[in-house]
């Protein structure tokens, strides 16, 4: 049997692969994780919700079938680590908001169900900022999580304690969600992959809703590979949702190293000839161009002239969808209740003390940007220059097949750095916004380390649908980079 | 210039949207909201004229099932999680205004936290 050593690191595919030929077991597994969390999560937080229990009595399950000669998923064993804001039944599930402490689902999200058809090990709710709403975990109302490669800086958000689950090896694979860049922008700040598909392609079924036309469940983990399993698992249709795309999805993994001879990529020009991008991030994605051509492919740039307008309709459009989407924390049916001798009182006075100031901030904005004299000016132009992006896209892709740019215009920043300019927050989305309002796949590839030691990304998105020739493109940029550094972590 | 939001939109917003906040939020928020819109009004700059308006990115229209029932969330679990519940129903506070009660609309100050 493999020593329980050597299990913490590996990808997922290779546990799988383990598992399924006996040579580990489940529990072996799960353990050798758990042991790893218990030993340096003190110092991370990527965790609000330690599912220890119900992670070994899972892997006994799967120890237990598959001695029974019974077929095994194909993430039969390897540990996942689920964002806090997808439903996990009877499990904690806070969307790390106070509003929620203390609130168990009913019912378990689709993705859920999907992962535990899979075979695969739940060890935890990872940390997040408040509904969603941020771009360094800090809008958490529990706690702020660290990079585990400095930990005085973030790790991004809003899916921060899932990328940094998988940076520090806690698990292989974390679920995270992503409306304006939160499963991207903290995978790059955190040295992982992190993928956001077509929007549709991930039931949202149990996903708590920030913004319902932008938000999509995605994956972090440490390989390009890896992340194609863990989407293949959780995508498809699903009649419980009914924005969930019907087709059935192309598999990404057949074609993953099928190279990029005669792709033609574009680098988006707003996105890279800017102000605000980090000279190491310039150079990252110079240096992947570099890589793709010696691949074969044809590199060029392209203008994607809307783009530039993208963070301004992303933060009209996101609130506004927010405001309607957080009306039901009320106090009347779950979560935090503040007593009041009427009805509206209460809903004032549990709002208020439940929710963030972000997330009261972004309420606000959605509420204003739709309040009567307003909506045309602000939401209905959000909606005409999302238009506009989409078409800007669409013809870019007439010459080009997968896009390039930036992941996050910095390296991870320090705690603190942002939380009292939030505008300058929302600049960490600049990159990845225009994907969510086309509701096109982007995934974030590491591209190294900048002179700081602090993880480098690029990101690369596709034309809605085509996940397999981005999943395609990724790769190539991961066997380029050849980046295989882990961050060093210290006890807790 | 003029502030694209003012103290007294920031108060109406904060009606509509039911949150009673205080005094020092209204400020700091009348500050930074005013500088959000500010950025997000960037999309004024766009001539849309001839745009039509995107309200889903990737538009799937009539999702039907057929019409045959089925089970709904276990009552006792949903109820069970509620913050007050009685006889199978989620209790809340009066709903109805009978003219005995200060002005509901009224959420701004705190103190009328009361127990029920």
């Amino acid at each position: 049997m493999t020593g329980t050593d050597g299990l913490v690191g590996r990808t997922a595919t290779e546990l799988a692969a383990l598992v399924r030929a006996a040579e580990v077991s489940a529990t072996e597994v799960t353990d050798a994780h758990l042991a790893r969390i218990d030993a340096y999560d003190g110092g991370i937080r990527s965790f609000l919700y330690r599912a220890d229990a119900e992670a070994r009595e899972r892997a006994a399950e799967i120890d237990a079938a598959r001695s029974r000669g019974e077929d095994l998923g194909p993430l039969a064993g390897v540990p996942v680590a689920v964002k806090d804001v997808l439903t996990t039944r009877g499990l904690p599930t806070t969307c790390g908001s106070r509003i929620l402490e203390g609130w168990r689902p009913p019912y378990d999200a689709t993705v859920i169900t999907r992962l535990r058809a899979a075979g695969a090990v739940l060890v935890g709710k990872t940390n997040m900022d408040e509904f969603a709403m941020g771009s360094s975990t800090e809008n958490s109302a529990f706690f702020p999580t660290a990079n585990p490669w400095d930990t005085t800086r973030v790790p991004g958000g809003s899916s921060g304690g899932s990328a940094s689950a998988v940076a520090a090896g806690f698990s292989p694979l974390a679920i995270g969600t992503d409306t304006g860049g939160s499963i991207r922008q903290p995978a790059a700040l955190c040295g992982v992959v992190g993928v956001k598909p077509t929007y549709g392609r991930v039931s949202r079924y149990g996903l708590v809703a920030y913004a319902s036309s932008l938000d999509q469940a995605g994956g972090l983990a440490t390989t390009v590979a890896d992340a194609a399993l863990l989407l293949e698992v959780i995508w498809g249709h699903d009649p419980a949702d009914s924005t969930s795309i019907p087709t059935v999805p192309e598999p990404v993994r057949p074609t993953l190293e099928d190279g990029v001879a005669g792709l033609r990529v574009g680098i988006i020009t707003e996105l890279t000839e800017t102000d605000g991008i980090q000279p190491e991030v310039a150079a990252a994605v110079e240096a992947a161009r570099a890589i793709l051509e010696e691949a074969g492919a044809e590199v060029d740039k392209v203008s994607v002239p809307s783009v530039e307008y993208g963070l301004s309709a992303y933060y009209i459009i996101a609130p506004a969808e927010a405001s309607s989407n957080l009306a039901r924390y009320d106090g009347v049916r779950y979560g935090l209740r503040r007593q009041a001798a009427d009805v509206g009182t209460m809903n004032a006075l549990t709002r208020e003390a439940g929710f963030g100031a972000e997330v009261k901030r972004r309420i606000m904005i959605g509420t204003y940007a739709l309040s009567a004299g307003y909506y045309d000016a602000y939401y209905g132009q959000a909606q005409r220059v999302r238009t506009l992006i989409i078409n800007d896209f669409a013809r870019a892709y007439e010459h080009f097949d997968v896009l390039l740019s930036p992941t996050s215009p910095t390296t991870a920043f320090p705690l603190g750095a942002k939380v009292d300019d939030p505008l300058a927050m929302y600049l960490s989305d600049v990159c990845t916004v225009p994907t969510n309002l086309a509701g096109a796949p982007g995934i974030s590839v590491p591209a190294g380390l900048d002179g700081d030691g602090l993880p480098l990304a690029v990101q690369v998105v596709a034309p809605a649908l085509h996940e397999a020739v981005m999943f395609r493109a990724a790769r190539a940029l991961e066997r380029g980079f050849e980046f295989t550094a882990r961050p060093r972590l210290g006890a807790s | 210039m003029t502030s694209r939001i003012t103290r007294a939109d920031v108060e109406h917003v904060a009606r509509l949207a039911r949150l009673a906040l205080s005094e020092e939020e209204i400020e700091q928020f009348t500050v930074q909201l005013a500088q959000i819109l500010e950025h997000a009004a960037n999309v004024e700059a766009l001539d849309t004229a001839d745009v039509a308006p995107t309200a889903h990115p990737i538009p799937i229209a009539n999702v039907m099932r057929p019409d045959e029932p089925r089970p709904g969330l276990p009552r006792d679990e949903v109820l069970a999680m509620a913050p007050d519940a009685e006889d199978g129903r989620f209790r809340v506070p009066r709903i109805v205004d009978y003219g005995d009660t200060p002005n509901p609309g009224d959420y701004s100050d705190p103190g009328r936290e009361e127990q029920c």
